[in-house]
């Protein structure tokens, strides 16, 4: 059976050789059960790594212009990349 | 109530900058101790009973007055009851009084318990933590709630703790939207001794921890907000007044302890750009505070303001 994994990247800009500044892993083989402030290093030092390691980009947020009057209005994380591996598992 | 210990300009800047205050062990043993009978024994895992039954016996025993939200802090709490001593221990009363200002209303309050590992095995659930989020709604106000998490006994790491992101609470986002973080450069644990404080800005970001530990673990949270004005409520007797802009960028060495130093101090989760962008919502947040609508610090804000003399 094959089963994804999903890793999660907020770098700290819009290039993929960026520093990590978040991360989340969700585990689709359920070997592990990872979950909100279960880890305070991050698994790789920028995204790179990442793709060093064998994950593969499947997403990156896209860089939109400001809106008038909301330019100094801060949310959510910018810089979101999303990696997956698929996982070979036994039944 | 003006002999109320106020906060200094340099711990509300700290505050202003990063969303939060600490102040381990400040509760008396006394009140912790009286503060935990007053909530009552918990009972232990029963086979089957979910954990929403479980929670709901106990909230109906604790013995927490159920306040009207809108009531006068004041008011909210009885005479001699754990949590009136508290709100009325000189460094909590002057905390509260410097930010959120005079006649603070009582918003809501809630009672954390997290179980431990025994008890969501009973009930057949999963023993995770709370997903990252921001109370209540989006909010678009200048001015802003405070939350005091107090913290009653010991909390270990095993226990979890509250897990806070220092610096975000200027993020406009909408509640558990940001769930989505798992982790985040910079986040805290609550590991704390008994009778600690937590005073948080109603915009941090926030979740609780997964408890490992064999015992539960008890938080108690008040949220409060202000009815009068905010401005300059803190000790403003110790703002120094900034005579000149700080240097930037260029500098042949460090420089020395400010108000501005505090406010220009980024968090380790902030990126290159909207860092820049952190620190000017933090001069706009001083503004508000000192009610000095040209404060500006290392001139991320004159910049944008000074007009061409054309």
């Amino acid at each position: 059976m094959l089963r994804q994994k999903v890793l999660a990247l907020y770098l700290a800009n819009s290039a993929l050789d960026a520093v990590v500044v978040g991360w989340s892993l969700w585990d689709g083989t359920g070997e592990t059960r990872r979950m909100a402030g279960d880890e305070d290093a991050p698994p790789y030092p920028t995204g790179l790594h990442a793709l060093r390691d064998g994950w593969r980009l499947i997403q990156a947020s896209p860089l939109l212009p400001h809106a008038r009057g909301e330019e100094f209005d801060l949310a959510y994380l910018k810089y979101e990349f999303l990696f997956e591996q698929i996982v070979e598992t036994r039944p | 109530m003006n002999d109320l210990p106020l906060l200094s300009a340099e711990t509300m800047a700290s505050f202003a900058a990063r969303g939060f205050l600490r102040f381990d062990g400040v509760v008396p043993e006394e009140i912790n101790r009286q503060f935990l009978e007053e909530m009552g024994d918990i009972d232990p895992p029963r086979p089957g009973q979910k954990m929403r039954r479980t929670y709901g016996e106990m909230l109906a025993r604790a013995g927490v007055p159920q306040t009207p939200a809108g009531a006068p802090l004041a008011q909210a709490y009885p005479d001699g009851s754990a949590l009136k001593r508290l709100l009325d221990l000189p460094l909590v009363a002057g905390a509260i009084r410097s930010l959120v200002g005079e006649d603070p209303v009582f918003d809501h309050h809630f009672l954390h318990v997290t179980f431990p590992p025994a008890y969501h095995e009973a009930s057949g659930g999963e023993n995770v933590s709370q997903h990252y989020h921001q109370d209540s709604t989006i909010d678009p106000r200048r001015a802003f709630d405070i939350q005091i998490m107090y913290y009653p006994h010991t909390v270990t790491r095993e226990m979890g703790g509250t897990r806070f992101l220092p610096g975000s609470h200027l993020r406009k986002v909408s509640e558990a939207a940001i769930a989505r973080y798992q982790n985040i450069r910079g986040q805290q644990h609550m590991v704390c001794e008994g009778g600690t404080l937590l005073f948080l800005h109603s915009g941090i970001w926030h979740g609780g921890g997964v408890n490992v530990s064999d015992r539960t673990r008890t938080m108690f949270k008040v949220r409060i907000n202000p009815s009068r004005s905010q401005v300059r409520q803190f000790d403003v007797s110790t703002l120094k007044p900034q005579e000149t802009q700080r240097p930037i960028f260029y500098l042949k060495g460090p420089l020395p302890p400010s108000v501005e130093q505090i406010l220009m101090t980024p968090e380790p989760w902030h990126e290159n750009d909207t860092s820049r962008l952190e620190l000017l919502n933090r001069v706009k947040l001083w503004r508000y505070l000192t009610g000095d609508p040209d404060y500006d610090a290392d001139y991320w804000a004159t910049r944008l303001e000074t007009l061409a003399d054309a």
